[in-house]
């Protein structure tokens, strides 16, 4: 384990991820955290499924509107626009 | 792709400009399949944010229909300083309080401006060694097992993940849906939801890490 992977552990790294998906982390850390991503076997597994939660979350179907509840705000429309 | 999506993608400020204000102009006219595509757009969202503030999914629900209202009865003054739907979350948001105070609700202040407060784990502790462990701080105890691909992209793997969405707390619950399901940008949802650049990423943070592990457990099971 070289210098900069013990300045970061393990359990440091997983709660910077969304940092560093979001571009948020200082350019020093940000160099450790890849660093340590690279040589570290269960950091890399476990970044790669925040990857790919983001990616089945994108994927997710935005939630369908019960027929119902468009029916209803349409009719308010109309109403609005009668009025 | 429809106008809204277009929205979304384009980076060209005059084309989102010229799309939305042809929405807008629509609206005005009383164009109804206009509001009822911003309807079909918006509506799960609204119902999301508004049950940050308000306890019960039909609150939630009549705090969206009065926020519809109020847009139809203001757009004959919306003047395209913020986006359009920025302004509609903005509305939003002010009748989910107005409704949260007469229902006697304590607002969630906390869980907005200052969810650091109280800290959350990505993971329990005991998946990592102790940190003061001689040869390896903070080390994985029990590390992460690579998840099976095709188990990954299985139909019960989405429903899997709903699930876990609606297992959040509520405002970890919009911030995810609208970021990572909506696919709005950071700025978007710190603009809706009226929240620090830093508190936006906490609440994603917590909420994307806690989906992370609901699969973990999924999908560790099926190895």
């Amino acid at each position: 384990m070289n210098q900069q992977t013990e300045q970061l552990s393990c359990q440091e790294l997983v709660e910077l991820v969304t940092d560093y998906f979001e571009g948020a982390l200082p350019a020093d850390e940000h160099a450790r955290f890849e660093a340590h991503a690279k040589r570290c076997q269960g950091c890399g597994v476990y970044l790669e499924q925040m990857r790919t939660t983001i990616r089945l979350l994108g994927r997710l179907p935005a939630d369908e509107l019960p027929a119902g509840a468009e029916r209803e705000l349409l009719e308010a429309f109309r109403g609005w626009h009668s009025s | 792709m429809c106008r809204l999506e277009a929205l979304r993608y384009s980076r060209a400020v005059a084309v989102v400009g010229s799309a939305e204000a042809q929405l807008v102009d629509a609206l005005r006219a009383g164009d109804e399949a206009a509001f009822a595509q911003l309807v079909r757009e918006y509506q799960p969202s609204l119902v999301r944010v508004a049950r940050i503030y308000v306890s019960t999914q039909a609150a939630a629900e009549e705090v969206a229909a009065e926020t519809w209202l109020a847009v139809l009865n203001g757009i004959g003054r919306f003047e395209g300083r913020s986006s359009l739907r920025t302004w509609i979350f903005r509305i939003l948001t002010n009748i989910a309080k107005t409704r949260a105070q007469r229902d006697g609700r304590t607002l969630p202040f906390s869980a907005l401006q200052d969810p650091g407060r109280v800290p959350e784990a990505a993971l329990d502790a005991d998946r990592f060694l102790d940190p003061e462990h001689p040869r390896w701080p903070g080390h994985w105890a029990v590390r992460p097992e690579p998840w099976p691909e095709d188990a990954v992209i299985a139909a019960e793997t989405q429903g899997r993940l709903a699930e876990a969405i609606d297992a959040l707390p509520p405002t970890q619950r919009a911030v995810i849906s609208l970021r990572d399901i909506e696919g709005w940008s950071s700025e978007e949802v710190r603009n809706a939801l009226e929240l620090s650049e830093t508190n936006q990423r906490v609440l994603l943070h917590r909420a994307r890490s806690k989906v992370r592990r609901a699969l973990e457990s999924y999908l560790g099971e099926e190895t």
